[in-house]
């Protein structure tokens, strides 16, 4: 489904990423965990042509999206909630999501899109009017996911969906995640909860310093001694 | 009587400085920059007009699409020659050029037209009407150029409330990346509304140009000025903030011409904004910035 190959990336004289390949096959639900400043988001965001690499590849369904610029990839089926979530604060929750659907046209599809956003997330049809800047955080990850996919993508990547939400809604999120991904569309979760990530993840990565150091069956690196010590407090 | 004809003159002069001001609430809503050279493009505009209709005989109705066309060129031009490359730089980078654009067109229309003043004939051609027995004199003027601001307001807040290109315009004024993210094609956005401002500012010049018909290189340099006054005064980056800074503006000006002193009417236009800005920063009807560390 996607494939990154060699994958680097430099700000400036700092190399963020230093040549990482894997890659997540249909249906799965892919783990990268790793600290902070490990290359997470950077790897996110270069594969939805929001960064450009120094080199490597980038393949979507076997078609290189490298060069192709960040606004044309949801129409190729790749969703991407952000880390911060980012939705649109003055727009209503509503527009947010109408928003979601931009590159779509075809009015009943997005009706149906709505149809199951607001299924999934009930608490968003409730608040359809308020604008988004005034709802809780752990409502505008919900936001910022329904979001996502009012596009309908096949291929959804998350950006730290848990961060600074409260234990309740960190609950909730994971719970969605896995909905969406037995709703049979593929997800590539980027988490510093690694407890909860490896948890609903098929395989997962671990980043370090901007190389993959480990890579595996999710159970397995759960049972890895160095994973427990260093990611999972154990 | 003498009170309502200079409150009407100075929502008159008003709706100009608000469809002027549009140009710069959009563009900073958008692109998150001050387009200093707007005013020029409104210079420029009226230049058109003047040499369509004076040189060439057209209609004035004419004369105004065709300057629409015309500024509406010039200001994609701009953006993409200017602005566009920049996108990354730092603000004071782009204000600078934006300042430079602005001498750059003040130049080339001192090269092409030349700086003594031509005198602009009215695009309106209809005396208006008069009311109270006579002693309350409205001009066609003054009629037509409220309409069209009232109706350009609509238009566009319409226009971005309910169209594809609106929506987009929206998107990308409250999160850029986000835009992206969106499949919005952020570039394409900027563009439009550098267009939109540009084709504003010919109906400005016009408008402008018929209300005071003289016409120099330097005609756009002062409304420019108080029209982003009466952006920041509404709140810059609403649309109906540029309607009610604009207008409050103008009447403001014209009541302190009327009464108090015309050499100190600008003075006295930037003292009220002043006072404003430090009990309402963001303006009348500005949001609240909050800066993304």
């Amino acid at each position: 489904m996607l494939e990154v190959k060699d994958l680097i990336v430099n700000y400036g004289v700092i190399q963020a990423l230093k040549g990482i390949s894997f890659e997540v096959n249909e249906g799965e639900v892919i783990a990268l965990i790793g600290a902070n400043g490990a290359g997470k988001t950077t790897t996110l965001q270069t594969i939805s042509g929001m960064l450009q690499p120094t080199s490597g590849q980038v393949l979507l369904e076997g078609t290189d999206i490298t060069k192709v610029p960040g606004h044309k990839i949801v129409s190729m089926g790749m969703a991407h909630v952000p880390e911060g979530r980012r939705v649109f604060p003055g727009l209503t929750v509503l527009e947010n999501l109408k928003m979601g659907a931009y590159t779509r046209s075809n009015k009943k599809e997005i009706g149906d899109a709505f149809d199951r956003v607001y299924e999934s997330f009930p608490r968003l049809k409730e608040r359809q009017n308020q604008l988004a800047g005034t709802l809780s955080g752990g409502e505008q990850q919900m936001l910022a996911m329904g979001r996502a996919l009012m596009s309908q993508p096949r291929i959804i990547l998350m950006d730290e969906p848990s961060m600074g939400l409260s234990p309740i809604y960190v609950e909730e999120i994971f719970n969605i995640i896995q909905e969406i991904s037995k709703a049979g569309t593929t997800v590539l979760l980027v988490e510093q909860n690694a407890k909860k990530a490896l948890a609903i993840a098929d395989r997962a990565y671990v980043l370090e310093t901007g190389n993959i150091v480990l890579s595996g069956d999710a159970k397995t690196l759960m049972n890895d001694d160095s994973i427990k010590k260093a990611y999972l407090g154990e | 009587m003498g009170f309502l004809t200079y409150l009407i003159n100075g929502l008159s002069l008003g709706s100009v400085y608000a469809i002027i001001a549009l140009g710069y609430t959009m563009v900073y809503g958008i692109a998150k920059m001050l387009n200093f050279a707007h005013g020029d493009v409104i210079m420029i505009g009226a230049y058109v007009v003047f040499m369509c209709m004076a040189n060439s005989g057209m209609p004035a109705v004419v004369s105004i699409v065709i300057s629409i066309v015309c500024c509406t060129a010039l200001g994609m031009i701009i953006e993409k020659i200017a602005y566009k490359p920049l996108r990354k730089a730092t603000n004071l980078a782009v204000l600078i050029t934006a300042i430079g654009v602005s001498y750059f067109l003040q130049n080339m229309a001192l090269m092409l037209f030349g700086s003594n003043p031509v005198s602009f004939t009215s695009v309106i051609n209809w005396q208006g009407i008069s009311l109270a027995g006579g002693s309350l004199k409205i001009t066609g003027n003054a009629i037509i150029t409220i309409i069209t601001c009232v109706v350009i307001m609509i238009v566009l807040m319409w226009f971005v409330k309910n169209t594809k290109p609106g929506q987009a315009m929206r998107a990308v004024s409250e999160d850029k990346e986000a835009a992206i993210l969106m499949g919005i094609n952020v570039n394409a956005t900027i563009s439009l509304t550098f267009a939109i401002g540009s084709g504003l500012a010919a109906i400005a010049g016009a408008l402008l140009c018929s209300s005071y018909p003289s016409l120099t290189p330097y005609t756009g340099s002062m409304p420019g000025i108080k029209a982003f006054t009466a952006a920041v005064f509404g709140g810059i980056g609403s649309i109906p903030g540029a309607l009610i800074g604009g207008l409050l503006l103008g009447i403001i000006e014209i009541l302190a011409k009327a009464y108090i002193s015309s050499q100190l009417a600008d003075a006295i236009v930037f003292a009220v904004l002043i006072i404003v800005l430090l009990v309402k920063p963001t303006g009348i009807l500005g949001k609240q910035i909050k800066e993304k560390v």
